[in-house]
Parts: structure tokens; sequence; C-alpha cells
């Protein structure tokens, strides 16, 4: 074979067919390239006989140019069509060569936790704003007067007594019967905030007061020295008992579902009258639905009013308080009080960021 | 908290024959008598009466002597043969008191007593025993276990003896097959500590008819004047009363004389008593204890032969001492209200018992007494209590008198119980009673009849009302204005206000009777303060940050001071200590969270946990030395102005904080392979996340450059040099950085743990309320350079940032440390810093030459102060 520029119509036509075979059996990118190169690349027999062209004689000339136009475009569609099939096949085959374990741990800063009694205590926080209430936390360490006597403890009341309340260390103080002391109790309740609320917020007053508490029972299964209530207090006028059981349902279906509801039985507390122990209706109570206590609840005493300075005959008022320990060992069915105050990582960890 | 009997409760009110024991606890928690708990005979299966036909007497090498007994069991119980015909019971019996022909209680061959004893077929002593007879205390009747039951003895008439034979159910015959109910009762219902008492509420509850057994039981007594001296004289002589309040305001003393000393009990009493969780003992000692259980007046017995009247009740002296029944001995305190005689013509000069609380040891009722002196008395609530709470003596009697003891039922007491003792022990009963009698009337309520509207929410007849307080024992006079004027019973010094009548008016209608409503609440302030938003940010952010929130008991003690090695003298001279602490070793409360949230982190490692990164927030106390005292005020009176801000002034400060103590890596170790340990780093860049989430840039100073350190801040805690001050707008916040070696050593932590504590109420405090303001946003293009300065070690990163923030002015969009390094090229003592900056200008593209102006800037504003050389 020579390169000399000719026209040679069954050459070409032969070196086309032949083109087309070979890129139909062409398997990658490269090769095609390569068939390219060498059947319409600058030294192929179809470019050789295209320069021909200009040497045929003038009534040839159409007639090969039609020719080589119509190869041309045979080659081009044969190579586009099998160019993009390689290029699918070779995407394809690069994408299943990068496939990984998904499963794989891929966490390298894994997700904290809040503790479950921390966001409970939000939960609940947030009942009472979306009924309009003001949240407050109060002194964890407080008088005796804002924890007792504004609520209506005597200073003989059971509860004052050393086996029920921490009493902080003090010599500069005096009590109401003349004893050295300092006048201040971890607060053994969260009711301890009502009065200071009543005076330093003003009535009408709705008031949620989520915290701390202390009592002096040892750590046990069921029992905590340090544990967490929710007192909630309204002063208004005109409020009734009705409005404490509507209130008391309405945190029952928002902490324990629809099913949920309370009930109110005659009790006694120094700081409320009428008074009540409330009980739960919980719907997946172990060994089928029942009533559980809840928390102590009432109409406010009127001492507790005359502490803040209000008249009972002008103002009324309900408050009720929770445990929250309770309310969490209930939703999580949690057996032993340990779990919550040991902080154990792998206790937090099961809630995560929340439910 | 007492014992609810149906048998005992059917004296004075009706109830349905098919009551149980579950129905009568419905029915008295809707009226507010709340259950303790329901108490069941744990004896199962077949305990029958035996009659002991036939014994021998059979010594043991060990020394014993049993019994092989001979038992009809009834025909049905006793063994049957295998060709049809019975025989008695073989039984060995250990005890002294088997007796031929006794009746006596067999528990069979599937029976099972208290402790899970069950009772079988067995070979012991040379026989087959074929049952067990029973003594009180193996079947749960009581701690007799002196000998077996003998059914005589029991107390059975001799009529109903006659009809019990051999084969008949014991376990109904001695009622150890019905349950009995334990209530408690709420402080203000001391009448409900008696079958009386609970009667009545039972009434209250179901409607079923009660009968009130003091009035018939006072009529009978012999009527005396207030005052009046009987056959045995007495005084009360309070020098020393508690709140102005008499310790003894009713003291009543009646003699039975002739008493026969070897009186049994009958069997109906002994059961009850023992079903009440009683111990019997004496006729005398267990008819006191009856009366009192009946009808909740404290009675105490006197042998009256050892007495030398007049009996005089008095405060202790200083000094004086008591043995108490116990055998304990007590120093008496000058508030304690004591029962004395007087011996020698001393009057008042020996000691019988500590009032209302428990007897002495000289005076009491023996084997031998024949002439017994009841005493019925009424206490105030306040002296018993304290003196019961002072030594320790917490007693049937004590708890009735502190919660408050029906007034006026004290004769009415003491003839019952001298109906009982004269009935079953014969002897006479005095005529001629002492009763000094200083009780006032109940003061009467104004009861608008509104108020049960205004508080429940009821809407209940006027008449209905009436009804109810005359039900629960008031005496309703007047109403003709819609005001009711209400005197209280006698046995009810807990209603004092109107809205105790309302308490009674609902919980007898019911409390399920209310209406339910949610009240609309004004919008006064409503939803979480600025402060409580924060912290909740606050809180989230540190979650997301991959740690762990935990809660810890505030309390700390001197081995956390030295762990932290921290100036213990210091750290307790501004803590709050608790008077009566739990653990002894931990009196204080916390001053930094760290010290309670480090042995958090401590029984994580302990527990095999790595990694532990955990966080706390919650309070810590200071008390200021210096901080006037807290007065006592009274309650139901608003404290004045100044009094309002002394309750507060004398508070300690209780700041709000966030710590974290952070070990183990700080990039998880994976298949990624890029794993990195915890350091000091990690510590700031999370106290600078927690400002960040609140809006609030933190500024970071090292220890030694910090100049706003707090007087008591413990530099031993923290590694000197890996530790940042913390601090917003130059308000000391708390520390970030490494924990010091010697402190992870001691603590267990692993080496370089980190942690940080941030008082969040100073965080929150000086972070402004304002809204954001918004700067414009550029949209000319920026110049971006980098400059590496060379400066002295000493030089912080701080420090060049503010220069080149300085130098670049508003033309500096922002500057990033991207490189620190150090190498011999640079020389001793010397850094290169490396920073990314960014250039742009608001109002038009930046040309090269002001670009080069930006950055001659810079470099002088660093050369200036720092000595920072550019490095080109």
């Amino acid at each position: 074979m020579t390169n000399e520029a000719e026209f040679d119509k069954e050459r070409v036509t032969a070196q086309i067919a032949e083109a087309v075979q070979a890129i139909e059996d062409a398997q990658s990118s490269s090769a095609l390239r390569q068939l390219r190169d060498e059947y319409v690349g600058k030294n192929s027999v179809l470019a050789r006989a295209s320069q021909a062209i200009g040497k045929l004689p003038n009534d040839q000339k159409k007639e090969a140019g039609q020719l080589l136009g119509q190869l041309r475009a045979e080659f081009g569609r044969a190579f586009g069509a099998r160019e993009a099939a390689v290029k699918k096949a070779e995407e394809e085959a690069k994408l299943a060569a990068e496939k990984v374990d998904v499963t794989l741990p891929v966490e390298r800063h894994p997700l904290g936790a809040r503790h479950p009694l921390a966001a409970l205590t939000e939960d609940i926080q947030d009942f009472f704003v979306s009924m309009g209430w003001q949240i407050s936390e109060g002194p964890e360490i407080d008088s005796e007067w804002y924890d007792f006597d504004a609520l209506n403890f005597g200073p003989d009341h059971p509860a004052r007594q050393m086996q029920d309340t921490f009493y902080v260390k003090g010599d500069k103080a005096r009590d109401a019967a003349g004893f050295v002391g300092s006048n201040m109790v971890l607060r053994t309740q969260t009711s301890s905030d009502q009065v200071r609320g009543l005076i330093q917020r003003g009535v009408p007053l709705y008031m949620a007061c989520t915290g701390r508490v202390f009592r002096t029972d040892e750590l046990d299964a069921t029992h905590t020295p340090v544990f967490h209530q929710c007192e909630a207090l309204a002063v208004d006028k005109g409020l009734t008992m009705s409005d404490l059981k509507g209130t008391l349902d309405a945190l029952a279906v928002a902490m324990f579902g629809p099913e949920a509801k309370t009930r109110l039985r005659p009790s006694y507390f120094p700081f409320t009258e009428p008074s009540a122990e409330m009980d739960l209706w919980f719907p997946d109570k172990k060994g089928g639905p029942g009533w559980i206590e809840w928390g102590g609840c009432g109409m406010v005493h009127p001492n507790v009013l005359r502490s803040a300075g209000l008249d009972p005959d002008v103002y009324t008022g309900f408050a009720f308080g929770v445990g929250i320990e309770r309310a969490l060992l209930l939703r999580h069915d949690i057996n032993d009080m340990h779990d919550l105050v040991e902080g154990d990582i792998r206790f937090s960890k099961q809630f995560a960021m929340g439910e | 908290m007492p014992i609810v009997d149906i048998d005992w409760l059917k004296e004075h009110v009706d109830v349905p024959a098919d009551l149980t024991v579950e129905q009568l606890s419905q029915d008295l928690v809707r009226i507010g008598l709340e259950t303790e708990t329901i108490h069941r005979s744990s004896v199962t299966g077949p305990v029958v009466v035996g009659r002991i036909v036939d014994f021998v007497k059979e010594p043991q090498k060990n020394g014993k002597t049993v019994s092989w007994c001979q038992v009809d069991c009834g025909e049905e119980h006793n063994v049957k043969e295998e060709d049809g015909t019975t025989r008695l019971r073989g039984i060995i019996c250990g005890a002294p008191n088997v007796e031929k022909d006794a009746l006596v209680v067999v528990a069979l061959p599937g029976a099972v007593l208290p402790g899970d004893f069950a009772i079988s077929v067995r070979k012991t002593y040379g026989h087959k025993s074929e049952g067990m007879c029973c003594s009180a205390r193996e079947l749960g009747m009581g701690d007799d276990h002196h000998g077996i039951i003998l059914l005589r003895e029991e107390g059975f008439s001799q009529e109903e003896l006659k009809n019990i034979k051999p084969g008949d159910d014991a376990l109904s015959l001695l009622h150890l097959n019905i349950p009995t109910l334990e209530i408690n009762i709420t402080p203000d219902r001391g009448y409900a500590f008696s079958y009386r008492g609970v009667a009545r509420e039972y009434h209250h509850s179901t409607g079923e008819p009660f009968t009130d057994p003091i009035p018939e039981l006072a009529a009978q007594a012999p009527q005396v004047e207030a005052g009046h001296q009987g056959d045995v004289e007495a005084a009360i002589e309070d020098d020393n009363p508690i709140h102005g309040v008499v310790g003894c305001d009713r003291y009543y003393l009646r003699a039975v004389r002739g008493f026969d000393p070897n009186a049994k009990t009958p069997n109906w009493m002994r059961r009850r008593l023992i079903r009440a969780g009683v111990r019997p003992h004496t006729l005398a000692v267990d008819v006191t204890n009856y009366v009192m259980l009946d009808l909740g007046q404290p009675l105490h017995a006197y042998d009256l032969d050892k007495l030398v009247p007049p009996i005089v009740v008095r405060r202790a002296h200083e000094g004086e001492k008591l043995v108490t029944l116990d055998g304990e001995e007590h120093v008496l305190s000058v508030e304690d209200l004591v029962i004395t005689d007087s011996p020698n013509g001393e009057r008042s000069s020996r000691i019988l018992g500590l009032a209302g609380v428990m007897g002495g040891q000289y005076g009491e009722i023996t084997a031998d007494t024949k002439n017994i002196l009841v005493e019925s008395a009424h206490f105030d609530t306040v002296s018993i209590a304290r003196t019961a709470r002072r030594h320790k003596l917490p007693t049937d009697a004590s708890h009735r008198f502190e919660r408050g003891v029906d007034y006026a039922m004290q004769p009415a007491a003491a003839q019952d119980a001298i109906h009982l003792l004269t009935r079953y022990g014969q002897g006479v009963a005095s005529d001629n009673p002492t009763d000094l009698n200083t009780t006032k009337e109940p003061q009467p309520i104004a009861f608008k009849v509104s108020e049960v509207k205004r508080l429940a929410n009821l809407d209940t007849s006027t008449e209905d009302i009436a009804a109810i307080l005359e039900d629960i024992g008031c005496t309703v006079a007047g109403g003709g204005n819609g005001t009711f004027i209400v005197t209280p019973p006698t046995w009810r010094p807990d209603l004092t206000i109107a809205p105790d009548l309302v308490e009674e008016v609902a919980r007898l209608v019911g409390y399920d009777k209310i209406p339910t409503r949610i009240p609309s609440v004004p919008v006064v302030n409503p939803g979480l303060t600025p402060f409580q938003a924060r912290q909740r940010k606050v809180a989230a952010t540190l979650a997301e940050a991959g740690l762990v929130e935990t809660l810890s008991y505030p309390f700390v003690g001197e081995k956390d001071f030295e762990e932290f090695a921290l100036n213990a003298e210091q750290v307790k001279g501004e803590s709050v200590e608790v008077r009566n602490p739990l653990a002894g070793d931990r009196p204080f409360m916390r001053t930094n969270l760290l010290y309670t949230l480090a042995r958090t982190a401590q029984r994580n490692l302990r527990r095999g946990m790595r990694n532990v990164q955990i966080y706390e927030i919650g309070h810590v106390y200071r008390q200021d030395p210096n901080a006037p005292a807290i007065p006592a005020l009274p309650g139901s009176v608003k404290p004045s102005e100044d009094q309002l801000k002394a309750l507060e002034a004398g508070l300690p400060a209780q700041p709000l904080q966030v710590a974290a103590v952070l070990t183990g890596e700080a990039v998880a170790p994976g298949w990624w392979k890029d794993s990195r340990a915890i350091d000091w780093s990690d510590a700031v860049a999370l106290a600078r996340r927690v400002g960040e989430r609140i809006g609030a840039e933190l500024s970071m100073a090292s220890l030694d450059e910090a100049t706003n350190l707090p007087s008591d801040f413990n530099a031993g805690t923290w590694h000197p040099g890996r530790t940042a001050v913390v601090s917003f707008n130059g308000v000391y916040l708390g520390v970030a950085g490494e924990l010091h070696p010697e402190v992870n050593k001691t603590l267990g932590l692993p080496e370089h743990s980190a942690a940080f504590n941030l008082d969040l109420t100073a965080l929150f405090d000086t972070l402004s309320l304002q809204p954001l303001q918004a700067k414009p946003i550029s949209t000319f293009p920026p110049v971006r350079e980098d400059l590496a300065f060379m400066v002295e070690e000493k030089v912080s990163a701080q420090q060049l940032i503010d220069a080149i923030r300085r130098g670049g002015g508003e033309s500096l969009e922002s500057v990033e440390l991207f490189d620190v390094y150090r190498g011999s090229d640079l020389g001793e003592g010397k850094k290169s810093l490396a920073f990314s900056v960014v250039y742009r200008s608001d109002s038009q593209t930046l040309t090269a030459a002001q670009a080069k102006e930006i950055r001659a800037a810079i470099v002088a504003e660093c050369e200036k102060d720092l000595n920072a050389v550019l490095r080109v």
C-alpha cells in the first residue's frame, strides 16, 4: 500500500465496512479513539481518497464526493452509538469499583445526650408555656419563711423536723423559739417559690416552678435525697377546683398521652384547703391500666395568700406539685432510682436528644 | 397507721354482709382515708380443729421431751387406711402444754404457714408425724410460742366451745381467713385514728347508718362538774406552757377496786388486738389498748395501791430523769409534760411517766394489781409532739395526742374501759371520778354558703350543705343571710375556717362531682425568660457537640477539696454547710460543679466506659461570711419591704454553672484512622461554643496574663500552662483547659483530661438582651492574603489577632490562623503564626495599591506592640 492519494471506490468502501465492524467490536474509549485515527484520521484511506477527489475528472467528482460523504456518515453513526455505549459501561464500571460498605460506623463525632430528667423538665415547662404561664425556678437554698412559714407550716409542723429537712448550719439567726441557727433550709419543695412569686410578680399569677428539692431520704430504689418537682400555682379572681382539675387533666394528657386523666382524693396539706391527693390514670401501668399516686394539690390556703399580702376574700387560687422523677420512672418503665442519679452515660445515651 | 378489721368496724356502723376488704378500701379512699396496704394471712391449706385423744411423753437424748399424740381431726381429715377404715392422726408435738382432750389447731399436710413453712408428713423422733399442732406464732397470730394454742384458752364462751368440733376450719374460727385493711391518716384527721372515726367516715362514704358510741357511754359515766376532785386527788400545774397553751386541759381519773388480777382477756378482744397488731398483755392493759383503738382515747392504767395522791401533771424540772416502760432512761426537758405523784408528803416528787407518750416503770399494772386507776386525759398537741420527738418515742398514744383527741370524750372512754374491766375482771367501779377540765367550747365559724361555689364550683343546695355539716358532727345555726354559724364537733379541731368546711362539703359530695375547666390565662409575661431560653440553648449545644448530660448531688467534703488541690479552709469559709448531712463526710454544698461532676466521670470510668465526656448544668452555692442573718418571721402576714429584702440578702449566692469533664478521644478512633486524644483545646473550643450559641464572643487569657481572677480562684486544680481564663466583656466566667496532672492522677482520670466550668448566671446577666444589629453585606470582591508573623513565644495568638484587626480596620473582613511554626531557622524562643486575611470594601473594588496600604497598616500595628516581624 502506498500513501499516495488515490480514489479507489472499492477499497474505501471496504475500509469503512471494516471500520464499522471494528467499532462494533471495540470495548473501550481508547480502542475507539484508535479506530477513529486509523479509519478517518489524517492518513486513513478515506482521508487520502478525499484528497484524491480533486484529481478526478470533473464528471466523477460529484459522485465520488457523495460516496465519501455517505461513508463518513456511516462511520460517524457507528462510532457515535458505540462511543456512548462504551462510555456508559465505563462509567458504570467506575461507580461499581467505588462501592463501599455503607454500614460501616461513620460517626467521628457522635451525638451526645441530654439527661432525661432535664429534658422532661423542659417538656413540662413547655406545657405550661403553651398555656400562657410563667416559669420560675426559685433558690434551692431558701429561708425557712418561704419554705415553711409563708406556706402555713407552723413552727411545730412535723415536716420541719430534722428527719425530713436539710437545715443549713449557722449561728447568726434565731428562729421563732429562740434557737440559734441559720433560718435556712435546702428547700423541701418547689412550693417554696409560691409566695415569692406572688410578692415579686403580683396577681393575677399563673406560674410553674420547676427545679431541685431536697429531703433527708437515703438513696434507694424508690427514694433519692435530691429530686425534682414541678409546682403549679395560679392565683386570680374566680379560680375554683374546676380550674385545678382541668389543668391537671391537660398536664396528664401532655405527659402520658390522650388516655391519661386524673382523679382527686381528699387529703391534707398545710398550704391548701381544700386539699387533694392526685391520682393519675396510667394506661401503660404494669399489669394493666390503673390509678397511681402522682402528687398533691388543692386550693391555696387563705394564710398563704395573706403571707403574700393578698385578700383571700378577693383572690382564690390553686396549686399542685408533681414529682418529675416519678413521671420519668412511669413513662419509661425505669425500676431503679439509682439509674436516674448516678450519671452513668449509658443511661442518658438511651434518650439521646429526645424521644 | 391504723388497721381496720371489718368485724370490729361493724360495732359502730352497718356494713353489707358481703363487704370485702377491697370494697372497704375503695369506700374509704373516696372519702380521704388512703389505703396503706391490705394484710392477708399467709396461712393457706387445711388448718383444722383437732382433739388430743391420747398422748405419750417421750424424753429424747437431746434433753427435750416430745409428745406422741393421737389427734382426732374429724372424720374427713383423719387418716384413711387402704382398707377404707380411718384412724386418728399421729402427731409429734414438742410443746409443754399438751393435754388430753384439749382442742387444738392442727395444720394438715398441704398447709403452708407464714414464712413459707410447708407442712408435710415426715419422719421425726422415730414416728411418722402426720400434721402439726400450732402455736400462735406459727399461725402468724402474735409472738406467743410458749406452747400450742389450746382453744379453751382463746376466750370462747362455754356455749361457743361446745359447738367447736374436730375437723372444723380453724382459719375461720380464728379469723385468719379475713384480711384487714391498713389505712393512712392525714395529720388533720386525728379522730380517724379510731374505729369510731373510721366508722363515721365509712358512713359518710356509703350512707350506711352510724351510731356514735360516745353519747351513751357519757350518759353511763358518773356526772360530775368540771374541776371535781374525786376519790383520787389530782392537779394540773403547768408553769411552762408552750405557745401559751397549757399542756393538759383535761385530766380525768377513775378507779376500779377489787379487780381480779388473774382475770383473762376474752378471746374476741385478744383476737381483735392481735389483728390490729397490738400484742396482748394482761386484761387491764388489753382493755386500755382496746378502748384506745376503738374510741381513739389513749388511756393509762396505774396500780392505785402504789400511788400516793395527789397526782400532779406538770412540766419536768431541769435535770430530772425517767426510765420509761421500755427500760430506756431519758433526761427530761423543761418542756416535757410529766405525770407525778406525791410520796412521803412531798407533793409531785415522783415522776410516773411522760404524759401522753409513755409510762415509767413505777406505778404500772402488774400481775398482782387489784386496784386500778384509769387516766383519761387530753394533752396539748404541740407538747406531746415535741416530747415524742425529743425522746424518739413515737407511741400509739403520742400519735393520737399529737393529731388531736376529742376533748369531750374522756369520761366516756374511761366509762368504756371501766365497764370492760369490771365485766371481765370483776371489781367495783368508783362513782367518784376526778375531772379537771379547762377545755373550751369549739369556736363557731361564720360560713358563707357561697364559699362552696367560690372554691369548689359545686352547686350544692343550702339544705344539703347544712345536712352534710350536721352529719360530720357540726352544729349549724343561722343561715338567713346565706351565712351559717357552724360549730365544729369536739373531735374536729382541724375545722377552723370556711375553706375547711368547703373541703368537708366537697369530699362528702365527691371531688369527682366537681366539673372540669381549663382556666383562660391572661397574658402576663408568659413563656420562658431569656435566662431560661439561653440555658436550654447551652444544654442542647453541648449534647449536640457529643457530650452527655449528667446530674450529680451537690454535696462535697474534705476528700473533694483535697483531690482538687484546694485550700480547704478557704473553701469551707465560703461554703454553705448542712447541719444534718446524710453523708457525714460531705456536709458542704459545692462551690464549683466540677467537684461533683468529676465523681460522675470517675464512676463511669470505673464501670469500664471510655471517652467519658460529660457535662452538667446546675447551681453552685457561695455563702458570704458577712451576709446578714435571715430573720424568723411569722406566716400569714406579708413581711415589710425591709424584711423581704432581709430574707433575700442573707441567702447564699446560687449562680447557675455549666461544667464539663473530657477524657479519652476527641475524634473517636475508627477505620478513618485519624483519631485524636482530648486536650486542652477541646475544652476551650467547647467553652467558646457555649458563648457562640447565645451570641457571646468569649475571650481567653492564659492563667498568668489574666487580670480578673476571683480571689478564691484555685490555681492548683489546673495545668498552669494549658488553661484559659474565660471572660465576657471583662467579666470572669470560669476556666477551660487541661486539669493539673496531679489532679488527673489523684482523681484517676486519664492523662491530659480536660475540663471547663463557666458561670452562666454571670454570662447571661452580662449579655445584652438587645437584638443584634446586622451589618450590611458587601458585594464587592475580596482580596485574600496570607501573612506570617514571627513573634516571641510569649506573644499569644489572641494578641496578634487583635493587632491585625486594629491594623486592618473596617476593610478587614476576616482573619484566620492557619499555621503555627517553630524551627531552628527562627531562632530560640520564637514562633511563626500564619494568618489568612480577607480585605473587602463596602463601597468599591479594592485596588492593588489599596490592599498594599491595608497590609502595611496591619504590619505596622503588629510591629508596634508585639515586635512581630512579617515573614516574606
